[in-house]
């Protein structure tokens, strides 16, 4: 009686342990790849069909389809690795640091998407693949905080101190996020180089918000699938005696 | 443990560490001349029209600056890694905090400081006025100190692996931004005719932000490192 209640009690700890968490992600990655290309699909189906013509921008804005949420996930992202990086260290648990680890690459690939999205939305609206614009250049640098955490990981064998220095980094990256922001935007206004500005966005349709949603959660859920991916390969990798996952297999 | 007793610590480790460097000569005068030439790079890549000089000089002269602060970074903890002082300190009944934040205090008095002296002689290259020369030398004297503190993060965390000296730039460098962007705008302002205020209290609050968190942070990377 008692000691199941301790259990019960405890019961979010037994997850947070690679033997439990590795046959439950595996069973969470396939409906996760299944909603994420259902999701991703009526997105672009809504994105790209269904949404009306902008009548300043034409067909070019669709982009946004995938750039906006592309943005909103590489800063999501960010700051998620970051909090895994924090109860890494306060909770000393392996499997937080190595959630963090795993979603570095899926952010900084949303990153990249974003900058590259960014650049093909950018070259019909104002005519040039890149303008220093204060969002396009806070994205460009969140690009290089993720770089920074990557060369941490891999320039340090122990993977313990690679976990706990990495963390570290990520968090001292988190509260920078918003100082680069600020600076970038103060840094923005203080050079008017470029008149033209994107802040002033036209009221969104409705569909277009839908769409974009719905994009969002798509992206999500492949974002989930492929951080378990990452973190179960992390798991194989770091267990020497991978007796238990072959059973598991 | 008294007050006093902690004081004094604190003031040898900071005298030692001035000390230890100065030993060494060569390595505090290197960064200094890095600054001098890197600077003096630019014009001879841009030409010397002494309008486009001035107009660059700001930027040219803080990411210089940005750049000899963060050479001479992983100089803060690694001398006294590789021959156990570090080790020895961290053990010791001293507050960790603030014996980190006096080697951080060290290293900007032999590299940060400098520069603030030098760099209104290098403006005058890049035929920058009074004012401004003024300005830069403020914003250079706040802003170097952040340099430091923020970069000792970069350098706690790199102790003892290898390629650290490229390694340290690609972690501390972004992080270095906003004392970029304020401290060249707040020079920048000076030039269009703007005041500098805003943009030297910003580099006060990023000054008085680092002090609080980046000897904690760069502790806690020792601490890791030294496990």
């Amino acid at each position: 009686m008692k000691n199941s209640q301790v259990t019960t009690r405890f019961n979010w700890l037994k997850y947070a342990s690679p033997k439990t968490f590795y046959p439950i992600a595996g069973k969470v990655i396939p409906w996760c790849v299944a909603g994420a290309i259902i999701l991703i699909a009526y997105g672009l189906y809504l994105g790209l069909l269904v949404a009306p013509t902008d009548f300043q921008q034409g067909e070019g804005y669709r982009i946004i389809f995938v750039h906006v949420p592309a943005a909103w996930f590489s800063m999501f992202l960010y700051l998620l690795m970051a909090m895994y990086a924090a109860l890494g260290l306060i909770l000393n648990a392996k499997l937080s640091h190595m959630m963090a680890k795993a979603i570095a690459p899926t952010g900084a690939m949303f990153t990249v998407a974003a900058l590259v999205t960014g650049a093909f939305w950018g070259k019909p609206m104002w005519g040039a693949w890149w303008v220093w614009d204060a969002r396009l250049t806070s994205e460009l640098i969140l690009l290089f905080l993720y770089i920074g955490y990557f060369s941490l990981q891999s320039a340090i064998d122990d993977k313990a101190r690679a976990d706990k220095a990495s963390a570290i980094l990520a968090i001292v990256g988190a509260v920078n996020v918003p100082i680069i922001y600020f600076s970038v935007k103060w840094w923005n206004t203080l050079h008017q180089g470029s008149s033209i500005s994107m802040t002033k966005a036209p009221a969104m349709a409705a569909i277009m918000l839908k769409g974009m949603l719905i994009m969002a959660i798509g992206f999500w859920l492949y974002s989930i699938a492929v951080i378990l991916v990452r973190v179960r390969c992390e798991i194989v990798e770091r267990d020497s005696r991978a007796a238990m996952i072959k059973q598991g297999l | 443990m008294n007050k006093r007793s902690t004081f004094s610590v604190l003031f040898g480790i900071l005298a030692r560490d001035i000390r230890v460097a100065l030993r060494r000569q060569s390595d505090v005068a290197a960064v200094f001349f890095f600054f001098i030439i890197a600077a003096s790079l630019f014009p001879l890549g841009s030409g010397a029209d002494p309008k486009l000089l001035s107009a660059m000089a700001p930027s040219v002269l803080w990411v210089t600056a940005l750049l000899s602060c963060m050479l001479s970074l992983s100089r803060i903890f690694s001398g006294d890694y590789a021959d156990g002082t570090l080790e020895q300190i961290l053990m010791s009944n001293q507050p960790i905090v603030l014996v980190v934040l006096m080697k951080i205090l060290a290293h900007w008095i032999l590299s940060g400081l400098p520069l603030v002296f030098v760099a209104p002689l290098i403006g005058l290259q890049f035929n920058l006025s009074a004012a401004e020369l003024q300005i830069l030398a403020l914003s250079l004297l706040l802003g170097t100190m952040s340099l430091s503190l923020i970069g000792s993060i970069g350098a706690a965390l790199t102790l003892g692996i290898r390629g650290t000296g490229v390694l340290i730039a690609v972690l501390v460098l972004p992080l270095y931004i906003p004392v970029l962007v304020f401290g060249a705008g707040a020079v920048n302002a000076v030039s269009i005719g703007m005041s500098p205020n805003g943009a030297l209290s910003l580099l006060g609050a990023l000054l008085a932000l680092s002090l609080v968190f980046a000897p904690l942070a760069a502790s806690a990377g020792l601490k890791i490192a030294l496990e």
